[in-house]
């Protein structure tokens, strides 16, 4: 299978670990993943907190040359597969927005290309029984609580990713793995985004009622598909310890690195180490399931 | 508790600018406070979003930018995904944000000024560039300065910036939606 990949901006400072496990798993897959050349920011959340129009332009002019690709559109992080999927929605429904970004562009975007993320294409595309057989690996009974956020889900008419309060894609293929996706309340509350440097205290509070909420449920680790997410959740710890009182240790692993390990590539390869809490004890729980 | 506004001069209220801006019409509000209730920050700050919503309907005008939640949205959508009269609050609160931008709250408007600036210089996001010049603008060095040896011992930011974009397009877009907006005014 063919696909353009978007990966982000994310994927070459703060996400490596997200690109690299993201592009061993379709490697693995036989999933074939094409840089769309030269691409751009997809102008991310500080773009439509200051300007619209910047904001759906940064985003078409990369959709546009996914359009000359002829192909769909795969993206991993959260916030770039909610930046391309508003700009399609608005250019599309919107004659007004059209002009304005086909004006700025210099060249005439419909705001047809079809933008999907890698975890849909999983579930809807290989799909869950090749998905199973391709894999070398269990997750001998993990309890993982997959933490979807909000840039995945909302707002549910542009995103159309599963279900936006009660998302299961990230279970099912947890379960697939052997492991036990929890049912837990928390999986869409907000982590404070990219508030992280500019109310570092409400981003502390936020994240700690979301891991409080998945150790409580049981879990060993969490899941997550979002370089926000994942630094938020993964970096504060400490600080939540120190406001407080409560050490959490709750790993905040890529689904796509949990979906490596399980078709037996190596933890370097999957960037495992650049986790700030280890995700060792929970990744003790790996093991073969080749029959011998 | 009672919602008041400050009595402005008929017409003075800023609803019709929010909508020229985002084309959202919160007048269809029922002030069910779904929003609100799935509100991510409100409850750590003074306003909410249905709260904001009112004071928009009653006529509020230039004080409503004086409001925090504003300036701590973290533009989560989850106050649109429940709406039941599906207004894009989210969408609102940028809105009121550009109206805003004179006179901001808080240092969120200089991150994404510094964030943007990168952009339009690389046509890609440099994390560590922003964050220094961010430090130095808020004279905030000492704060999260604990993570950096764990943060660049394990590799999770990029020291140099960014390359391989096609910054001359990228530049193009800024530019040119500057010249669109400055025809406009």
């Amino acid at each position: 299978m063919k696909y353009a990949y978007f990966p982000g901006c994310s994927a070459e400072s703060t996400a490596r670990d997200l690109y690299l496990s993201t592009m061993a798993v379709a490697r693995a897959l036989g999933i074939e993943f094409t840089e769309p050349e030269a691409w751009s920011c997809c102008g991310t959340t500080m773009a439509h907190q200051v300007d619209h129009d910047l904001s759906l332009s940064l985003a078409a002019v990369n959709l546009l040359k996914v359009k000359d690709m002829g192909l769909d559109m795969v993206v991993s992080c959260a916030s770039c597969y909610s930046r391309m999927k508003i700009a399609n929605h608005e250019i599309s429904t919107n004659p007004k927005k059209r002009e304005i970004v086909s004006a700025a562009l210099g060249r005439d975007y419909d705001g047809a290309v079809k933008v999907r993320h890698f975890v849909e294409i999983l579930i809807e595309d290989i799909g869950l029984d090749a998905f199973k057989k391709a894999l070398t690996h269990s997750l001998g009974g993990l309890k993982v609580a997959s933490y979807y956020g909000c840039l995945m889900v909302r707002p549910p008419e542009v995103a159309g990713f599963d279900d936006p309060e009660n998302p299961v894609y990230m279970d099912r293929l947890i379960n697939a793995m052997g492991g036990v996706g929890l049912d837990w309340p928390h999986k869409v509350e907000c982590c404070g985004g990219s508030l992280t440097l500019t109310r570092s205290d409400l981003v502390v509070k936020l994240s700690e009622s979301i891991i409080a909420m998945a150790k409580d449920s049981g879990a060993e680790c969490m899941a997550v598909a979002c370089p926000m997410c994942q630094i938020n959740l993964d970096m504060r710890q400490d600080d939540i310890f120190k406001a407080a009182g409560r050490r959490y240790d709750m790993p905040i692993i890529y689904i796509s690195q949990l979906m490596g390990s399980c078709l037996g590539i190596s933890e370097d390869a999957l960037g495992l180490n650049k986790l700030i809490v280890s995700p060792k004890e929970a990744m003790n729980h790996v093991r073969s399931s080749v029959r011998s | 508790m009672p919602i008041k506004i400050k009595r402005e001069a008929a017409g003075q209220g800023i609803i019709d600018q929010v909508k020229a801006l985002s084309g959202i019409d919160v007048n269809a509000c029922l002030q069910c406070k779904k929003c609100t209730n799935g509100c991510p920050v409100s409850g750590f700050t003074s306003s909410s979003p249905s709260e904001i919503i009112k004071k928009l309907q009653l006529g509020a005008g230039e004080e409503l930018l004086d409001s925090e939640i504003i300036w701590v949205c973290s533009s989560c959508a989850t106050c649109f995904s429940r709406c039941p009269m599906e207004i894009n609050m989210a969408e609102v609160m940028d809105a009121l944000r550009a109206r805003g931008a004179a006179k901001p709250q808080g240092n969120m408007p200089l991150m994404n000024k510094l964030l943007l600036g990168t952009i339009k210089t690389f046509g890609r996001t440099y994390d560590l560039g922003a964050m220094v010049l961010y430090k130095a603008g808020t004279a905030s060095y000492a704060k999260d300065l604990d993570k950096l040896p764990m943060i660049l011992k394990k590799g999770k930011i990029a020291l140099l910036p960014p390359h391989g974009a096609d910054k001359k397009m990228v530049k193009r877009i800024f530019n040119n939606l500057e010249k669109t907006r400055k025809k406009s005014t």
